[in-house]
């Protein structure tokens, strides 16, 4: 059991919904990341959620792309990424799951990368553009070394999706409620509670619900329906709203402390 | 029979190309063309639909013409070329849409989208939307929209809506990251016509497929008018659907030799070129293993190449699958090389070449030579020039 595992067991025993906000690591650069990550923590976050930059993000909308790209710039690599980590590690003890293109772990090394990824102290690993099929190597190595797995399920999964991601995924299955891609929107898609409903059937594995969730309302309406809220492109554009700030991280972790009062 | 039922091309235990690197969103999509894809490949009556269309609409077959003028001026092996730039809407492009609509006509769906380099993919599609009545959106990146403005206009007489993509380099590699955004966002109503043998599975495999006309074409014209099979075959890739079209059918035939030239662009040595297979990594891009150019962190790196259909820094699988196992050469010639015989075959034959096929003849005029009079070429010209005049006028300007 790792601390993905171990946070939902003790928020399960006390009727709360997690709350997983996510960062694009090194937007605006990397030490702000690291104050974020920590001011998100002390706000109520449960489960962090760091994005490696990529150049070519075809899952994700302008707002996270524009914050890959200055990442970018900033020359944050994978290896940035885990180094930073590390450092938190040091910090904290909250769980963190790597959100990442496939390519940058295939470049570093799928054996290394989940040796090195438990080794820094990071707990779970998301690739939205690798289904299941193509991660038999991924996935055997990470049950392994006990880096959770986390694979998705979208709307337009039908139920055998669901039943071969719910066999796969560790930690916890990550519901992709809108068919696109990452963004804010007005509200949450209706669907979202009779999915959630026949995923139960087949899974007894915590669901986070992510993509579109962008506010105190829609986190609440999750929290009625499942284990984890994951909020990104309303909290980078936050920070993109803030940029330059002295209370940055203050502004931002205020509303993840919002965000977190939904969910009980 | 290539590529296994996950759509890789495999190698060895360690390695493989091609595959689904996608979101689960796609992945029921890609399961049902799949499906309906296997089903027309062997239903007689999609078969001669396509078949139908390709002759009375496209203008298939094209013809294997022999470049009588260019072969003695090189002095070497005989050249023959594959005349796709003939065909309606100017390119090979047409052989691959036309069957893709036919697909999203059996599927159901009302609306297809496409990403375009050079534009002629986009034409030919915004053609065959119109043709069947299908709602059409065209991405192309701002910078190709600029260098390739006539195909633009084209699109959009043609009723397509293109959409500027104004991300990483504004090149063909955006407009596929975009086309794919919105894939995602609209999958289901929405088929993507992807233009080349890239992507996910089963569109290297499919695209491969229909493309295959070229070279069971050029080898049923070669056996007649010379009796025995070419020596050599050559064309270009950037994505690589011409020269996989060219060389497929002769896959089975060992003796043939083939050869695909990729963009040099300012040399090799610059770091100014497309040239994936040449001086690429193996590496995930738009949803398949393949050869990528990518810097040590798996980050996708500026390609550059005169012509924009070759601007790309990803490669078909089945091209990697090719290298890997030395069944075809892969080979670079630079965006000047291209320019003169975009020149020359236009003074010796009357022909204006695409830039992109420019590239396939200039590696010929450097082969052939080296080659015996009793020798035989086969080079696919993919597409007629008229697109690049402008940027060429430009060039020759300054």
């Amino acid at each position: 059991m790792n601390r993905i595992d171990e946070t939902f067991i003790r928020l399960r025993e006390k009727g709360e919904t997690a709350l997983i906000p996510y960062l694009m690591v090194g937007y605006p650069d990397l030490e702000t990341t690291g104050k974020l990550v920590l001011g998100f923590e002390k706000a109520g976050a449960d489960i962090i959620e760091l994005g490696v930059p990529f150049s070519d993000p075809i899952a994700d909308g302008p707002i996270i792309q524009l914050a890959s790209e200055q990442a970018l710039k900033n020359g944050v690599s994978l290896t940035d990424v885990l180094s930073l980590a590390n450092n938190l590690r040091q910090q904290t003890t909250i769980p963190l799951v790597l959100m990442t293109y496939y390519n940058p772990v295939f470049a570093y090394g799928i054996e290394k990368f989940v040796r090195d990824a438990i080794t820094n102290g990071v707990d779970g690993v998301i690739v939205p553009d690798l289904p299941p099929e193509e991660a038999s190597l991924l996935e055997k190595v990470a049950c392994e070394a006990g880096l959770s797995c986390i694979f998705l399920l979208t709307p337009t999964s039908p139920p055998e999706r669901m039943r071969l991601i719910s066999q796969h995924s560790t930690g916890f299955i990550y519901y992709v409620s809108v068919t696109g891609i990452t963004g804010i929107r007005k509200m949450v898609c209706e669907d979202t509670g009779e999915y959630i409903r026949q995923l139960r059937l087949v899974t007894q594995q915590p669901i986070g619900v992510g993509f579109g969730i962008s506010s105190p309302e829609h986190v609440a309406q999750i929290s009625s329906i499942a284990d984890a809220a994951i909020v990104g492109s309303a909290i980078v554009s936050l920070i993109t709203n803030h940029l330059g700030e002295h209370n940055l991280i203050e502004k931002t972790s205020q509303f993840v402390a919002e965000l977190k009062k939904a969910t009980y | 029979m290539l590529p296994d039922t996950l759509g890789h091309f495999v190698i060895s235990n360690d390695l493989f190309f091609g595959g689904r690197f996608v979101p689960e969103t796609l992945m029921v999509a890609l399961l049902e063309l799949e499906d309906v894809y296997a089903k027309a490949k062997e239903d007689k009556k999609f078969q001669d639909e396509l078949t139908y269309y390709l002759r009375a609409y496209a203008g298939r077959p094209t013809s294997l013409y022999f470049a009588k003028r260019l072969t003695e001026k090189l002095g070497g092996a005989r050249i023959y070329l594959k005349r796709e730039d003939l065909l309606h809407t100017g390119a090979h492009k047409i052989n691959n849409t036309l069957g893709q609509v036919l697909l999203t006509k059996q599927m159901g769906k009302p609306r297809i989208i496409a990403e375009t380099g050079a534009g002629q993919h986009g034409v030919a599609t915004a053609t065959a939307a119109a043709m069947f009545g299908l709602e059409c959106e065209v991405y192309m990146g701002c910078e190709d929209i600029e260098r390739q403005s006539l195909n633009v206009f084209r699109m959009k007489l043609l009723g397509a809506k293109v959409n500027p993509v104004d991300s990483g380099s504004k090149t063909l590699k955006d407009a596929i990251n975009e086309a794919l955004r919105d894939w995602v966002t609209n999958v289901r109503t929405t088929h993507y016509i992807i233009g080349s043998v890239v992507g996910p599975h089963p569109y290297p495999m499919m695209v491969r497929d229909f493309q295959s006309i070229i070279g069971q074409e050029a080898k049923s014209q070669i056996l007649e008018i010379e009796r025995r099979l070419p020596d050599c075959l050559i064309a270009c890739v950037g994505g690589g659907s011409n020269s996989m079209g060219l060389f497929y059918p002769f896959y089975e035939e060992s003796k043939v030799r083939f050869i695909g030239v990729e963009a040099g662009g300012e040399g090799i040595e610059t770091g100014r070129h497309s040239a994936s297979l040449g001086s690429g990594n193996v590496g995930a891009l738009h949803g398949s293993l393949s050869y990528v150019l990518q810097d040590a962190n798996g980050q996708i790196i500026p390609t550059h190449s005169v012509s924009a259909g070759l601007d790309y820094p990803g490669v078909g699988p089945e091209h990697s699958y090719y290298k890997d196992t030395g069944r075809a050469e892969y080979v670079s010639v630079t965006d000047k090389e291209a320019l003169n015989s975009f020149q020359l075959l236009a003074r010796l034959e009357g022909i204006i070449p695409a830039l992109e096929s420019a590239h396939a003849i200039a590696y010929a005029t450097k082969l052939a030579p080296t080659m015996d009079k009793d020798k035989i070429i086969v080079v696919c010209l993919s597409g007629r020039g008229d697109k690049d005049v402008q940027t060429v006028s430009k060039i020759l300007e300054e």
